[in-house]
């Protein structure tokens, strides 16, 4: 959560409930949420490396807030996180492990394996779908999010289907 | 037809084609039974027949082997055009490229089939224009299918082949040609038209698309390797579905 905080602080200072309602409209309901104590603890840290300032700003009827801008130290962070590419998802590695090894134990069909497979990722496919459809059509970050998940997804499941064409 | 007679169901399907070379065995031995209201998606690889069942279920192809049975009629001595008429009547298909009519307009398309189903004109364009409403087409019926987009025919399609109230449609890899916006499109519409109680039994290689469906068949080799609800049950893992969604920190 570290970035996208110094991320959202580009664009001005914010203090941290701000910060957390910014991050909810921005990747919508589907994207599971930090809390607000999370924001708080994270904004903590940035403050004492140096990325991010506080500013006590006194309220009237309520305790003091505190307001919070980029230093340039941030700034510099956020550049270089912009710089820097991000790896691959890795390949579904324990579901592979068992397909390899299953036939030599006499435990498992490997058949059934991947048929067991298939049915977690279409029932996760449709669940997908379905918060594809509860999520706010016009929030494209959101649903850009949801249809990453289901492209990855999609994927492992013509990698099943591949699998199970060669071992069958 | 009683309430829980299937609304298609087939027994002990058989098809190899005989082409240049060696016969292919598109479809070994299919038992299936779709409930009345139920969509279930029939998913492979391409070439491993799907298309053939799909074909054996409409009529559009006939079995070496086996029976079908539409709402409880056995289709066994079922002539070609007896076939064109369940066709028209009984059961809805769209294909992967549309097959409409390239010199009708949208709305002649659409109601064709209802004039040949003996619909009178007033009620079949009625008809018409309430699908056209209902998929988002209005404003296009004067329109050539060569003048729309790709989600745009698929559109004009399922209105077609919903047009007589089929109590079966069939969907032959109906977003095979569509990209990612027109696959999303129709899956809605498929979504929606089971909402309101429509039977469905959908060919695609799509895992997106067979998502909507209440009942996934996995078919491979010309014979169903799995057959699975889904619940939407969540799966097994700490965070459900979220976590699928978590970007790495």
């Amino acid at each position: 959560m570290r970035l996208p905080l110094l991320a959202l602080l580009a664009r001005g200072p914010a203090h941290g409930y701000e910060l957390k309602q910014d991050l909810e409209q921005l990747l919508g309901s589907a994207y599971p949420q930090p809390n607000v104590g999370q924001i708080y603890v994270t904004l903590g840290r940035l403050e004492k490396s140096g990325l991010i300032e506080g500013e006590d700003v006194e309220q009237s009827s309520r305790p003091n807030k505190k307001v919070y801008h980029l230093t340039e130290a941030g700034r510099e962070a956020l550049s270089v996180w912009f710089e820097e590419t991000e790896d691959e998802p890795r390949v579904r590695d324990e579901f592979f492990m068992k397909l390899a090894v299953a036939s030599q134990t006499g435990l498992a069909d490997r058949i059934a394996l991947i048929n067991r497979q298939r049915r977690q990722y279409l029932n996760t496919m449709r669940n997908l779908s379905k918060l594809a459809a509860a999520e706010n059509r016009d929030n494209r970050i959101a649903q850009l999010l949801i249809e990453g998940a289901m492209l990855h997804l999609q994927a492992d499941l013509d990698w099943l289907e591949r699998c199970q064409e060669e071992l069958e | 037809m009683s309430e829980d007679t299937p609304v298609l169901r087939a027994e002990g399907l058989v098809k190899t084609h005989h082409g240049e070379g060696a016969p292919a065995h598109a479809v070994r031995g299919v038992d299936l039974s779709v409930a009345r209201g139920e969509f279930v998606a029939i998913t492979g690889p391409s070439g491993a027949g799907k298309s053939t069942l799909l074909h054996l279920l409409g009529g559009l192809q006939r079995p070496d082997a086996g029976s079908v049975w539409l709402a409880g009629r056995c289709t066994d001595s079922f002539g070609e055009a007896r076939w064109a008429v369940e066709r028209r009547k009984a059961i809805g298909i769209v294909f992967q490229f549309f097959n409409l009519v390239s010199n009708l307009s949208v709305a002649d398309n659409v109601e064709l089939p209802a004039l040949l189903a003996g619909v009178p004109p007033k009620k079949a364009r009625a008809e018409r224009e309430a699908l056209l409403a209902e998929l988002g087409l209005e404003g296009k019926e004067r329109s050539m299918p060569g003048e729309l987009s790709g989600g745009e025919q698929q559109r004009v399609a399922l209105a077609r082949a919903l047009v007589n109230h089929p109590p079966l449609l069939l969907a032959d890899e109906p977003a095979g040609s569509l990209d990612s916006k027109g696959t999303r499109e129709v899956m809605r519409l498929l979504s929606r038209f089971h909402g309101r109680g429509q039977s469905i039994v959908l060919v695609t290689h799509d895992a997106r698309l067979a998502s909507a469906a209440d009942r996934v068949i996995s078919f491979f080799d010309g014979r169903i390797a799995d057959d699975a609800a889904l619940d939407g049950a969540p799966p097994p893992r700490r965070g459900g579905i979220s976590s699928v969604l978590e970007l790495r920190d």
